[in-house]
């Protein structure tokens, strides 16, 4: 069983559903239209802010506003890439096809990760571009200090959320509960750890906390984090290489 | 070739499968007959490796499926005619496994030409009807060219032509010499089309024989008689060395006589008769007698078999020793 056969098969899977399209849209256009929207804001409360404010007003990351959105419909494409298989049925029929379980879902994940890194770094620098613009004068530059590395950034940070929920999913199968988990975990529980002082210090290692400092320029006052940007990276991906090990180790002793 | 031995699988204290072993030869129709819940299914799902056995193997041509390079060309198989996404056109779906197998794209075509769905290829596989999902499974099941092909109950859903449709289909490819194995819960749908039969019950092998043999061994013809002159009517047969065998409501059963003979025995006698007349029983009747046995066996292990039609009926099947676990017994052998 070649891998590159089981990859091609992939890419006609992925390409032939509608939900890649919608799911992926969605993320596109909410992480632009929120970012915009966000920066348009920001721009009139800027001579109304503290002067500690101004100081530490980061135009770059207020531009990546919209992932907050945006990151739920990249969780709804890697849990539905991976979950359809099981609600539909076809995991049965695939893996008669390709009974290698490993070479299956590393091809699948790979697939879906090539198209959602290539639509999130899009997003990302349309979203940073756009978002300038709508700041006027407070804006930043894609060639000022460590800004092409937030804006860079900012795509991988989109593409691991969903390489972690394809991960959850795999261990998960039911498209329905891997998003009941995933949503309200990312859209409400990580920001209340994070933000709440007894348990900051361990929100501040969750997936999406650790790996969103990439996007920062502007460092924020009184902010002491273990890790820099890409240590931040580098603990998300820990995560997303943690639940794919997980949906492999699962796949690979289950009963399909 | 397929080669089952030992195979078995149980789910925590049940036993889904047990302990079967036979091979599925090429060249002919192989029918898998059970009742529901026989383990049909699990049994398939294990042959395809989805399913992991807990005890025993199963060999494609002498390969674990899992060792196959590109199974599909190896053996192909309808399992659930819903194993496929349904958002997905039909051409697409045998697209996506066409090339995980390495088949040339044109296959696609040829397939969905030969199941009759050209016509909807670029429709989506959730307007199917059940009919049309079979069609599109077989479609899958033909893709690789293969030497070995496996349907899980393809006729259900199906309409009558269908019905033709894929027993001809199964016979013509038997006939190419392919191995065709194919499960049922209906005797009589295996009657028209198996040359050989596995019969299970409770997840344990029952028979494993040629069509032409349970036929012949299952099919027992007799002459059913009834006479209001019933205790004369006994002893003129009990004096020409007939056996007879009493059976509910008053009738009296002959068992591989010949009709005209007892007819001109009893006019000699002058006795009355109110019915004369020659039986078959069904097949269906003796696969349900079978299996029926399997499931009395396993609810009453304990205490002795009752079985009404011991001796009229050779089950093709060893019985384990009572009181024995079976899984003690194959490993023993």
């Amino acid at each position: 069983m070649a891998a590159t056969q089981v990859v091609r098969s992939e890419w006609t899977k992925i390409r032939s559903v509608a939900s890649t399209v919608w799911t992926l849209s969605l993320a596109v256009v909410v992480t632009i239209a929120l970012g915009m929207l966000i920066t348009a804001l920001s721009r009139h409360e800027f001579d109304r802010m503290s002067r500690q404010d101004r100081l530490t007003f980061d135009p770059t990351y207020i531009s990546f506003a919209g992932m907050s959105l945006g990151q739920l419909a990249m969780i709804v494409f890697g849990v539905l890439v991976v979950s359809n298989e099981y609600s539909t049925g076809m995991i049965r029929t695939s893996l008669a096809a390709v009974p290698q379980r490993g070479t299956f879902l590393f091809s699948k994940i790979a697939v879906a990760t090539g198209l959602a890194l290539v639509v999130a770094l899009a997003t990302s620098f349309v979203a940073f571009f756009l978002g300038q613009a709508m700041l006027g004068a407070h804006r930043a530059s894609i060639g000022d200090p460590h800004v092409l590395r937030a804006v860079i950034g900012g795509g991988i940070y989109m593409t691991l959320i969903a390489v972690f929920s394809m991960g959850v999913a795999a261990m998960l199968r039911s498209p329905m509960l891997s998003l009941g988990i995933l949503m309200p975990f990312f859209f409400l529980i990580s920001n209340i750890l994070g933000n709440v002082d007894a348990t900051k210090k361990i929100g501040r290692f969750l997936p999406d906390q650790a790996g969103s400092k990439i996007m920062q320029v502007v460092p924020r006052v009184g902010e002491d984090t273990a890790y820099g940007p890409w240590g931040g990276l580098g603990i998300m991906m820990l995560w997303a290489v943690a639940a794919l090990a997980g949906g492999y180790v699962l796949l690979k002793k289950r009963d399909a | 070739m397929i080669e089952l031995v030992g195979l078995t699988k149980r789910y925590g204290e049940k036993l889904a499968v047990n302990n079967l072993t036979f091979t599925v030869r090429p060249g002919m129709v192989t029918g898998f007959l059970g009742p529901n819940g026989a383990g049909k299914s699990t049994t398939m799902r294990m042959m395809l490796g989805l399913d992991r056995p807990t005890a025993g193997d199963v060999r494609i041509d002498g390969i674990r499926y899992d060792r196959l390079r590109d199974p599909l060309r190896y053996i192909g198989a309808l399992l659930d005619a819903k194993a496929v996404h349904g958002g997905r056109s039909a051409f697409n779906h045998l697209l996506c496994l066409a090339q995980s197998n390495g088949i040339p794209q044109r296959r696609v075509a040829e397939v969905l030409d030969t199941v009759g769905l050209t016509a909807v290829a670029r429709k989506k596989a959730k307007g199917f009807s059940l009919g049309m999902g079979q069609r599109l499974g077989i479609a899958g099941a033909l893709l690789g060219d293969p030497r070995i092909l496996m349907f899980d109950e393809p006729v259900n859903g199906l309409d009558p032509e269908g019905i033709h449709w894929i027993r001809n289909l199964m016979k013509s490819l038997a006939a190419q010499g392919r191995t065709v194995f194919v499960s049922s819960h209906l005797m009589s749908e295996m009657a028209l089309t198996a040359d050989h039969l596995v019969v299970i019950g409770q997840g344990r092998l029952l028979a494993d024989t040629s069509m032409a043999d349970f036929i012949e061994r299952n099919s027992r013809s007799y002459i059913r008689i009834r006479s209001p002159q019933r205790e004369r009517l006994l002893d003129v047969l009990h004096d020409e060395g007939v056996t007879v065998i009493e059976s509910g409501s008053g009738a009296l059963e002959v068992d591989g006589g010949k009709a005209e003979q007892i007819g001109e025995l009893v006019a000699q006698h002058q006795i009355v008769l109110h019915e004369l007349s020659p039986q078959q029983a069904s097949l269906e009747e003796a696969f349900m007698r079978l299996t029926a046995e399997s499931v009395e066996y396993h609810a009453h292990a304990d205490t002795p078999l009752e079985a009404p039609f011991e001796g009229r009926f050779e089950p093709r099947f060893e019985r384990a020793p009572e009181r024995q676990h079976w899984g003690e017994d194959w490993t023993r052998r």
